[in-house]
């Protein structure tokens, strides 16, 4: 039962990411291009997100002490804000400025069948493998592994 | 051009909002796409299993919309290295910066975390920048 609830939350999750648009390059790309062929969609998807997931958390939070399936709400600790987190969010910025593809959306993008959201998926996990070994050589000092939690 | 679509973008921006709610009522879960993914790559997350299992509804149901004739506007204009380059830039990236426009631009936001504000502000505007430069300095792919 508990996987049906987070089957069906993946999904629903899927349908809004391609129905929203955010799962198409294109309109991600033109969405940037201010100067350009400029599409103000993704201003939508983000106010529709949030307009569902701010109340949402609040009365959550206000209401339960713990969620349905599990004993505590498992959030990020991690207050500070560092290097690695604005230099990460940088580089994530150029990725998604490059192609038009998140993470979120490109996962929801494999399920439409096109070659070239595996491409990117692909590259990205090497990315995502790359940057974590990168991190247990200490090369910019961060932790080995995070902590359960750490990532939003 | 992309047709400019606020009804069914805000549409869609509901139910990704309805997905991150539901996961944290009911498996008091962040809905980031980089930490679910991050648990599923060696090494494993010990709670890998529903991580698969989110990411396994999130590929299914766009591909059952695709099955059933549904018709998605899908265009990737950028040349494969720029997809091959784009893609990994976008795994150190959001590696680093500890989440994407999931977990920091809609949980993050929504739940008022500092960090994600910071974050979400940083790679908008990267993304802008990065757009402009390819499309109007350098001439486009």
């Amino acid at each position: 039962m508990r996987y049906v609830t987070v089957f069906l939350i993946g999904a629903v999750f899927g349908t809004g990411i391609v129905l929203s648009g955010m799962a198409n390059p294109a309109k991600v790309l033109n969405f940037f291009d201010l100067a350009g062929t400029f599409d103000p969609s993704l201003i939508f998807v983000m106010a529709g997100a949030l307009s569902v997931a701010v109340p949402g958390y609040a009365l959550i939070f206000h209401r339960r002490q713990k969620p349905v399936f599990g004993e505590t709400f498992v959030l990020p600790k991690a207050k500070l804000v560092d290097r690695k987190l604005v230099g990460g969010s940088a580089v994530f910025g150029i990725g998604w400025g490059i192609v038009g593809f998140c993470p979120g959306a490109a996962i929801p993008a494999l399920g439409l069948g096109h070659s070239s959201a595996l491409i990117f998926v692909v590259a990205m996990l090497a990315g995502i493998l790359v940057a974590r070994f990168v991190s247990q050589a200490d090369f910019f000092a961060a932790p080995a592994k995070p902590t359960p939690g750490s990532t939003p | 051009m992309t047709e400019f679509t606020p009804i069914m973008s805000f549409a869609g921006g509901l139910l990704i909002g309805l997905s991150a709610v539901t996961l944290m009522l009911f498996w008091g879960r962040i809905a980031g796409m980089t930490a679910i993914l991050g648990g599923i790559l060696p090494p494993l997350d010990r709670d890998w299993a529903w991580k698969a299992t989110f990411l396994a509804g999130a590929i299914l149901a766009p591909a059952a919309l695709a099955v059933s004739g549904v018709k998605v506007e899908f265009d990737v204009p950028v040349p494969l290295a720029a997809l091959i380059v784009g893609g990994v830039v976008t795994g150190i990236g959001v590696t680093f910066g500890s989440g994407c426009t999931s977990g920091h631009g809609i949980c993050g936001l929504a739940r008022f975390s500092k960090r994600s504000a910071v974050a979400t502000v940083t790679f908008m505007a990267f993304a802008f920048a990065t757009t402009f430069v390819i499309r109007h300095v350098w001439g486009g792919f």
